[in-house]
């Protein structure tokens, strides 16, 4: 039986890594084209775009988002802002009305009806030549957007273009660990962009040609991850997403450890049934990378990670039982671990080794994310990363994969 | 779009994977071969201070008893060995390797209790002598409870000297032993206490004053038994 288990752990941990090394590869062959652009940076020709901001009670972040968007570096003849209000209950249509005095900014209500409805209104009354989104809990940088744009001048096939997203002003260790997670992010989308395998177009700023959604159609449902469809749908039609990685977006994250859950739980599960809905395009060479290393390495991390969280709960509750039968049979007694320390006992298993080598390159991508984003690292958020993880990610990990079981859909809150 | 796919890529990364993995193996396996030879040595020693104390014992005719020293650093050595080799088979695997020095070890601790007794009787030192006996064949949950009753009062007392063998111990000293004290595998964890056997699990508020008692008393004869059995 250990043996079997053995065996699993090893098939995957390997592919683990194997994803790892191969993102890092990625990095090593295109190191010296990931820079950051210094200054402004100028287009030959400024396209027409029109971004969505879909708003479902969102009164306390949606006028900060408004406010970015009106500030960006773009001529404002040349950008729409359309501010979908959802249904909302709460202040954001008042909020969202007072808008609607700037000649480039148009307030839409319509009943609630789902995210993808609200970018689908966006889409029937756009008639630029780019078409985006911007969630109303984010905020853009003000040059993001031509850098963005610039992405598209470079290159006639780009089709998507998404934007590096970085936490908004994090404030307790839930969001300081999401913030590391979120350069790892970065630096993993980038490499998916460099090897044309993007699957998901995030909601905060990711800007398509309108030709995407004439071609493609609308934005659908799709488990409550519309926005990884759209790159789903994208990507089996040979459409090309890029990845502005000097282009950025600050967004807000869930500061509660049940907020992180359910968001969570939305995205794996959008992963899962999105596969499973695509499941067509998988090792196809014919869809490339997306089809052959990003699709198989979701599902390699959800499985290795559900199987090593499950080892590491397992040992943890064996150690805890331990305790207990001591406790119960012998009463309490203190006994520093270190006294008399003989490094005999430093476990020296080939499994020890293999997970090392597995964090290692999980903190080698976070660093490279901060690299990526010109930022500085935190060594302690990188601390709280793992150990938020560790514990509250089998937790999503295992529910997205039983609601799928028993064809549960998460909600978005 | 074109939707290149460098399979040399795929290949490379798969052979710098493979040589991540190998890498760990390797590690793992010099470190596993350093433990066992670090086994090896405390054996070694432990073989050595034996006969030592052997040849001193021998010479006690001539000898008074205070010249007889180096049998707490022996029972140390022996407890070490003991600790490392439990973790060496729950880390390192049951090899060969492990499973012929959890052998040497059984011996030696018989030779190390005979020794003990023939020592303690003859210069009053005041020792009690623990045999025990588990089994690692089978989960037997009760012999880890015991287990820990007996790590708990050896850290209690420095003279209790504890001598534990596996049931399943393929050698003929070890099944000697059971079969003087007349032990069956379906009555695990035994302990054997001046000659007295205890089945089943027996907690730290019997076995204690049990020990208390036996400081001192040793009986001779009970090791001529010991030797005849292997013999």
């Amino acid at each position: 039986m250990a043996t079997t288990f053995n065996i699993i752990f090893y098939v995957l941990t390997f592919l683990a890594v194997y994803v790892q090394v191969f993102l890092l590869v990625t990095f090593l062959e295109n190191r010296k084209t990931i820079k950051n652009r210094k200054g402004k940076v100028v287009l030959a020709r400024y396209p027409t775009v029109t971004v969505t901001v879909p708003c479902f009670n969102e009164e306390r972040t949606i006028y900060k988002t408004v406010r970015s968007l009106l500030d960006l570096n773009y001529p404002k003849e040349k950008l729409k802002i359309f501010l979908v209000d959802d249904g909302s209950t709460d202040g954001t249509l008042n909020i969202i009305q007072k808008f609607a005095k700037y000649s480039n900014v148009k307030v839409f209500h319509k009943e609630n009806g789902g995210k993808h409805t609200a970018l689908n209104l966006g889409l029937e009354n756009c008639d630029t030549e780019f078409s985006g989104c911007l969630d109303a809990d984010s905020y853009v940088d003000s040059d993001s957007l031509v850098r963005i744009m610039s992405y598209f001048e470079r290159d006639e096939s780009t089709m998507a273009v998404a934007p590096s997203i970085e936490v908004s002003n994090p404030k307790n260790i839930i969001e300081y660990a999401q913030k590391a997670e979120y350069y790892m992010s970065i630096y993993v989308k980038k490499m998916l962009g460099l090897i044309n395998a993007i699957h998901v177009t995030p909601g905060p700023l990711t800007i398509f040609r309108r030709k995407v959604f004439e071609e493609l159609g609308p934005y659908r449902s799709a488990h409550n991850t519309e926005d990884m469809e759209i790159a789903y749908r994208m990507q089996k039609n040979h459409m090309k997403i890029e990845q502005c990685h000097d282009a950025f977006v600050y967004t807000n994250t869930p500061s509660s450890v049940r907020r992180l859950y359910q968001q969570r739980l939305r995205w794996i599960y959008g992963f899962i049934n999105n596969t499973i809905d695509y499941r067509g395009v998988l090792f196809q060479k014919k869809y490339g990378n997306f089809s052959l290393f990003t699709v198989p390495a979701g599902i390699v991390s959800i499985i290795a990670a559900s199987y090593l969280f499950s080892r590491i709960a397992i040992r943890l509750w064996n150690f805890v039982e331990g305790k207990i039968v001591e406790l119960r049979t012998v009463g309490f007694e203190f006994s520093s671990p270190f006294y008399n320390f003989d490094p005999f006992f430093i476990n020296t298993k080939s499994v020890l080794f293999v997970i090392l080598i597995l964090y290692s390159l999980v903190i080698v991508s976070i660093v490279l994310g901060h690299k990526i984003a010109e930022k500085k690292v935190f060594p302690l958020h990188i601390l709280y990363f793992f150990s938020i993880y560790s514990v509250v990610a089998p937790f999503w990990l295992f529910s997205s994969i039983y609601n799928t079981i028993v064809a549960k859909r998460p909600s978005w809150r | 779009m074109k939707n290149n796919v460098d399979w040399k890529k795929y290949f490379i990364v798969f052979l710098i994977t493979l040589t991540l993995f190998l890498s760990a193996s390797y590690l793992s396996d010099y470190f596993s071969t350093k433990k066992i030879n670090q086994l090896k040595l405390i054996q070694d020693e432990i073989s050595l201070d034996i006969l030592s104390s052997e040849t001193q014992f021998a010479l006690l005719s001539e000898l008074s008893c205070k010249n007889v020293s180096g049998f707490s650093v022996l029972s140390d050595l022996l407890g070490e060995l003991g600790a490392k080799l439990e973790w060496g088979e729950s880390n390192l695997g049951k090899t060969e390797e492990v499973e012929y020095l959890r052998k040497y070890y059984s011996l030696l601790q018989i030779k190390d209790y005979l020794l003990m007794k023939q020592i303690s009787s003859r210069c009053g030192f005041k020792y009690a002598f623990v045999l025990y006996f588990y089994t690692t064949a089978e989960n037997c949950s009760e012999c880890e409870r015991q287990g820990l009753v007996l790590s708990r009062l050896k850290n209690k007392y420095p003279e209790l000297r504890v001598y534990s063998f596996d049931f399943s111990t393929d050698l003929s000293a070890v099944e000697a032993m059971l079969a003087i004290y007349k032990i069956e595998d379906t009555k695990l964890p035994a302990l054997v206490v001046e000659g007295d056997l205890y089945t089943g699990f027996q907690d730290i508020d019997k076995l204690e004053p049990l020990i208390q008692e036996t400081f001192g008393l040793e009986e001779e004869g009970e090791e001529e038994e010991v030797k005849e059995g292997i013999e």
